[in-house]
């Protein structure tokens, strides 16, 4: 009941807005009305489950019950430095650079 | 009104592997920057983890030593945040299925054991460097993507001083095992503090806040002792302390709220799809319990025992495994255990402390230490020129006893001998002769020092001493 409730942001209609911000998207008055509508839709699909009944059923986090898939700690090269930054909007001394992150 | 402070901590070790924790880029420190990147630790759309067997082990070899519960089914979760250092926009973590449950580090404080209780212990993964220049920040992503071991305690630290003490414990043990360089300067260990105070005698915890940045143990001690007394002066004035993260600023001594935007955080675990859950094996933990090394504190008490050492050397010679395993080996083919711990408490960490060097990288051999400690118990040469052939072996290497030989420096014992060179001390010195006879006892070691000269530090300094008196009581 409190995720539902965390998952609506505490209304009945998802809170679209602090999802926005939390993915970094500006909204119009227009898309946030639509979105709003569509995400209540799919909260409401996702909430079918919750009319099965789960009792005594192991949660898992995959579809497949595959365990230990593991990598030996091998080093190999990666790419070469002018490759890794040639999509870089900016770059100086090897570094992407960004705007000025506030400390 | 007397107040009390709790701390908890949650420190990250830096896992000691070679390649990263979910690609196969070299986890070296240092080199040019975005030079050990691919597309996995750089974000690419696409681009799939492959979990590091090795990071995951460290961590649950780490479990095993604080007697924590290893999981037997854990999972991995994206932690979702905005930050130019991470390249994903999502940190891989563990959220709810961590490695590792409860365990507690052993700790001394205010002269007794205590044990510091962990929550649990997760792995993740780094994220990139940023340097910031006047309108920009740039960022080396060569650490993003390292393998991180975080370890969360109970809030039960009570000082500053304790948490230091927890931290120290803490670094001897990942260092003992392997686990991690836990090398300060490069940023191996780094830890979050969570700190509250309460009138004393009140159970419930007061409010707290988080500091960040905390990237040396003396960071950690000035920054708890700065948020303590902050808290307490707040409390005394009769208001409340805000729950908050706070930033330690290591230049200004004090610590600063982060702006409410910054601490905006809804981080949306959820698990990490493109990873399956780690369940560990019992073989594979009865193997890792099989590289648990002896831990520092039953090699202190095993040194005062078979060695007969003091308290104090025992602790000096077990803070570090190379210099224990150095003083282990010595020790065990010396008749003089005794010795070797001094010659490693003084000569060798000096040496070591001096040139920089590690054991490790110095020729040095633990039978030749041994050696050149029996050619002085059996008198074949004196201290200082003992001294100054440790100092040939650390330098060039080369046998205690050859090199002996070769120099011509065993000691010279002889009463012909050292009565010539006593002799013409006392002729070329009539000052010191004179000062001597009227009652200046001092003036004897100038005497045994030119005598030391003139032997070219062989003589025997007791001997000597012992013929320069006979000379000046005529």
């Amino acid at each position: 009941m409190e995720q539902e409730k965390r998952a609506n942001g505490g209304n009945e209609g998802m809170d679209v807005r602090h999802v926005a911000l939390l993915a970094r998207l500006a909204l119009t008055d227009e898309d946030a009305e639509l979105f709003r509508g569509q995400m209540a839709d799919i909260v409401g699909f996702v909430r079918k489950i919750g009319e099965l009944n789960i009792e005594g059923i192991e949660p898992t986090t995959h579809a497949h019950r595959v365990e230990n898939v593991f990598r030996e700690d091998e080093p190999a090269p990666g790419l070469d430095r002018a490759t890794a930054l040639a999509n870089a909007p900016e770059q100086a001394q090897g570094l992407f650079l960004t705007p000025r992150i506030v400390e | 009104m007397t107040y009390e402070a709790r701390i908890g901590l949650e420190v990250h070790v830096q896992l000691k592997t070679r390649s990263k924790m979910f690609c196969a880029c070299s986890a070296e420190f240092g080199d040019e920057p975005n030079t050990r990147v691919c597309p996995v630790c750089l974000g690419y759309p696409g681009a799939m983890p492959a979990m590091n067997r090795e990071a995951v082990e460290l961590t649950a070899l780490t479990g095993l030593m604080v007697g924590a519960q290893v999981a037997p089914l854990s999972v991995f979760a994206r932690k979702s945040y905005f930050y130019p250092d991470m390249p994903k926009n999502y940190q891989i973590s563990q959220y709810d299925r961590p490695l590792c449950i409860g365990g507690a580090v052993a700790i001394e404080w205010e002269g007794r054991e205590k044990l510091v209780g962990l929550t649990r212990i997760h792995l993740e993964e780094d994220v990139g460097k940023s340097s910031h220049f006047g309108t920009s920040s740039g960022v080396d992503f060569n650490r993003a993507g390292i393998p991180l071991m975080e370890i969360v305690t109970e809030p039960v630290l009570t000082a500053p001083e304790e948490a230091d003490a927890f931290l120290q414990a803490l670094r001897q043990m990942v260092r003992y095992a392997g686990v991690s360089d836990g090398n300060m300067e490069r940023g191996n260990i780094r830890c979050d503090a969570n700190c509250s105070v309460r009138l004393r005698g009140e159970t419930a915890l007061g409010a707290k806040t988080e500091i960040k940045n905390l990237n040396t143990f003396k960071g950690v001690l000035a920054a708890l002792r700065y948020e303590i007394r902050r808290q307490q002066d707040v409390l005394a004035a009769g208001g409340r302390v805000a729950m908050e993260t706070r930033r330690w600023d290591g230049e200004t001594g004090t610590t600063a709220s982060m702006r409410s935007k910054e601490e905006a955080h809804d981080y949306r675990y959820f698990p990490e799809p493109d990873l399956m859950p780690v369940a560990m094996a019992p073989e594979q933990l009865a193997a890792l319990q099989a590289r648990i090394p002896e831990l520092p504190r039953a090699r202190r008490e095993r040194f005062c025992r078979d060695y007969g050492l003091p308290a104090y050397d025992s602790e000096v010679l077990a803070a570090d495994k190379a210099v224990a395993d150095f003083f282990d080996e010595t020790a065990r083919v010396s008749d003089n255990p005794k010795a070797v711990s001094n010659w490693m408490m003084t000569e060798v960490l000096a040496k070591l402390a001096e040139t920089g060097r590690t054991l490790a990288e110095t020729p040095v051999a633990p039978r030749q230490l041994a050696e050149l400690i029996a050619l002085v118990d059996r008198g074949q040469i004196n201290m200082p020129t003992a001294k100054s052939l440790f100092a040939t072996m650390f330098d060039k290497g080369g046998d205690p006893v050859a090199l002996v030989e070769q120099e011509g420096l065993a000691q010279v014992s002889s009463a012909d001998d050292i009565g010539a060179w006593a002799r013409q001390a006392v002729e070329e010195n009539p000052k010191s002769v004179a000062d001597y006879r009227s009652g200046k006892k001092a003036a004897l070691q100038f005497l045994v020092g030119q005598v030391m000269r003139r032997s070219r530090g062989r003589a025997h300094p007791q001997k000597a001493a012992e013929a320069l008196e006979e000379l000046l009581k005529g």
